[in-house]
């Protein structure tokens, strides 16, 4: 039986949530395993944006900020459930792709990568500098989710490093899911189509604007879950989540890993959040050796680590 | 004009274009009926290009005004010149490269496969099912362009001449009221332009009105209707091959060209 690119990839996904546990040297590694699986969920979005419809954008962390400070600060305020405040938190992040994007998605290249720059700053600077709301840059406490708690209630007794494991795993799955629905789409055709000549795109009746502002919205709800994950999973939350360093990791994760391919941008996501655990030995060279691998990988794998491997292998084997 | 009566699906009045001052197109008329083959001939850099590219909504022009099926479509961005009825080709091939030469003609059936995006993200029953259709339609196309044996190829593979068939089966899959082709047989050997010249012969025989720019007078004097003459711009010359290529001016612009050429 031949399988689809689609079930391969969740397949892969599936077994790797989890089997890996069984590898684990200590329960450490569940936690690390969980912030692979929200750095996974942020870079899914990147790839439908810049993988496949081509659009960059340096700001994303932005909508991630806003997916943790809902997850802070509509409990708190509003006595909202956490699970809720994910949801607010990602129609506030689709809404205010909508409002910025329509403007700045008439840009190309990189305007558009300064422009969602500006964005993203915008929104670190208000989380740092409203500090009778978001209590500024010492960060904010964020709420219980109480699933845990639940599925004890039910007989399953998860350590808390276990639960977020599993929990942001299929988080990742869903997410991954949904991207991959899209890819053979009619929404994800006419993203791949604007991205190969926008000029072609709009004679088929391809509305650029409008497509490119939906793979935009679609790519900020990612990064607002996974920024409410991250929150949820910490029980505590800094601006740091909603900063310039944090955009560019998400793109990095996904360029490096393979921007086209969901499989691809998650192996890159594991691979960036692990290494510099993995190069700790190095000490005070680790940013040193984490920027020349990040190089080399674009010099000589430019479709990124995961597409370039398999195509070796896929050479090989014929 | 006789030529711009009631049946005319395309009509362009007085149409020109200046770039930075110099007038790239200017004042230019002629129509289009339905089923029939209009083509536009000229040295290289009369135009012909840019007139496309004002009569497709990509660039807009700076006087006169495009009638299509009776309303003014001057000046309307090409994704809702689409919606009523015109389809282009391009000179210079545009490709969606990465995607398979199966997804580049099911691209063509953008209007008729779009949805809401929630049902596409969701995999929901109606998205597949408007997925589907356009590719059972995607996939007549490529048989009849005879690229039905390379659907599954990364288009970007292909060679030239399969790539302009592709551009013109992506092009077909709009079910175009009108459609313009930019050049489809430049780049083709003998065989494959005179596929394409029967292709284009039975696209205009279903009704469909066809504007063209070629390059292969044997082609255009072959096929044509009515054929409009340009030269630096403006309309030389109108009327049927015959009498186009019996026209004094016509003969003059292409010597003229060919001596600066050599």
């Amino acid at each position: 039986m031949k399988l689809t690119p689609k079930s391969a990839t969740l397949l892969v996904l599936a077994v790797l949530v989890a089997l890996s546990p069984l590898f684990f040297p200590s329960g450490y590694y569940y936690r690390v395993g969980a912030l692979i699986f929200v750095n996974g969920i942020a870079v899914t979005g990147i790839v439908i944006l810049t993988g496949w419809a081509g659009q960059i954008s340096l700001g994303h962390a932005g909508f991630a900020g806003i997916g943790a400070y809902a997850c802070a600060l509509a409990p708190a305020h509003w006595s909202l459930h956490p699970a809720l405040a994910v949801v607010l938190g990602a129609a506030i992040s689709a809404l205010l792709a909508w409002l910025v994007g329509r403007p700045i998605l008439r840009l190309r290249g990189y305007y558009l990568g300064v422009a969602t720059l500006g964005f993203g700053i915008l929104v670190s600077m208000v989380l740092n500098n409203e500090r009778d709301l978001t209590r500024g840059p010492d960060g904010i406490e964020v709420p219980e989710l109480g699933l845990r708690a639940l599925l004890k209630g039910w007989g399953l007794d998860l350590s808390n490093g276990q639960f977020w494991y599993f929990f942001c795993g299929l988080c990742l799955i869903a997410g991954a899911w949904l991207a991959l629905n899209l890819y053979n789409s009619p929404t994800g055709r006419a993203l791949r189509a604007l991205h190969g000549s926008e000029v072609a795109a709009r004679t088929v009746g391809v509305d650029l604007a409008r497509m490119k502002l939906q793979a935009f919205m679609i790519s900020a709800v990612y990064a607002s879950v996974s920024g409410s994950l991250l929150a949820l999973q910490n029980k505590f939350i800094t601006p740091d989540v909603a900063g310039f360093m944090h955009s560019i990791e998400m793109v990095t994760m996904a360029v490096l890993g393979g921007v086209g391919s969901v499989l691809g941008a998650i192996f890159g996501a594991g691979a960036l959040t692990l290494l510099p655990q993995a190069l700790t030995v190095f000490a005070e060279y680790e940013q040193m050796v984490l920027g020349l691998v990040m190089m080399l990988v674009m010099i000589f794998l430019r479709e990124g680590l995961l597409p370039s491997i398999l195509r070796k292998l896929r050479g090989r084997g014929e | 004009m006789t030529r711009s009566d009631k049946e005319t699906l395309l009509s362009v009045e007085g149409l020109g274009i200046a770039f930075g001052g110099l007038k790239a197109v200017n004042n230019v008329s002629f129509g289009v009926r339905p089923g029939e083959i209009v083509s536009i001939i000229g040295p290289n850099g009369a135009g012909k290009t840019t007139l496309f590219n004002m009569i497709s909504g990509i660039y807009l022009p700076s006087m006169g005004q495009v009638t299509l099926s009776g309303e003014d479509v001057t000046g309307i961005a090409p994704h809702l010149l689409a919606r009523r009825g015109m389809s282009r080709t391009f000179q210079n091939l545009q490709i969606f490269q990465s995607m398979t030469v199966l997804e580049n003609a099911i691209a063509g059936y953008h209007l008729q496969e779009r949805g809401p995006v929630l049902a596409d993200l969701f995999g929901l029953p109606s998205s597949r099912a408007r997925a589907k259709r356009a590719e059972a339609g995607a996939r007549k196309l490529l048989e009849r362009v005879g690229l039905d044996r390379a659907a599954e190829r990364e288009a970007g593979n292909l060679s030239y001449g399969s790539l302009k068939r592709l551009e013109i089966a992506r092009a077909l899959a709009l079910d175009p009221k009108i459609l313009l082709l930019d050049e489809p047989a430049a780049g083709c050997n003998a065989v494959e332009t005179e596929e394409i010249d029967h292709l284009i012969a039975e696209v205009a025989a279903s009704g469909v009105a066809i504007l063209l720019v070629e390059h292969d007078m044997k082609m255009v004097m072959r096929i044509s209707n009515h054929i409009v003459v340009l030269d630096h711009g403006e309309k030389i010359a109108e009327g049927d091959p015959a009498t186009v290529s019996r026209n004094p001016a016509v003969v003059a612009a292409y010597l003229g060209a060919e001596n600066a050429d050599g």
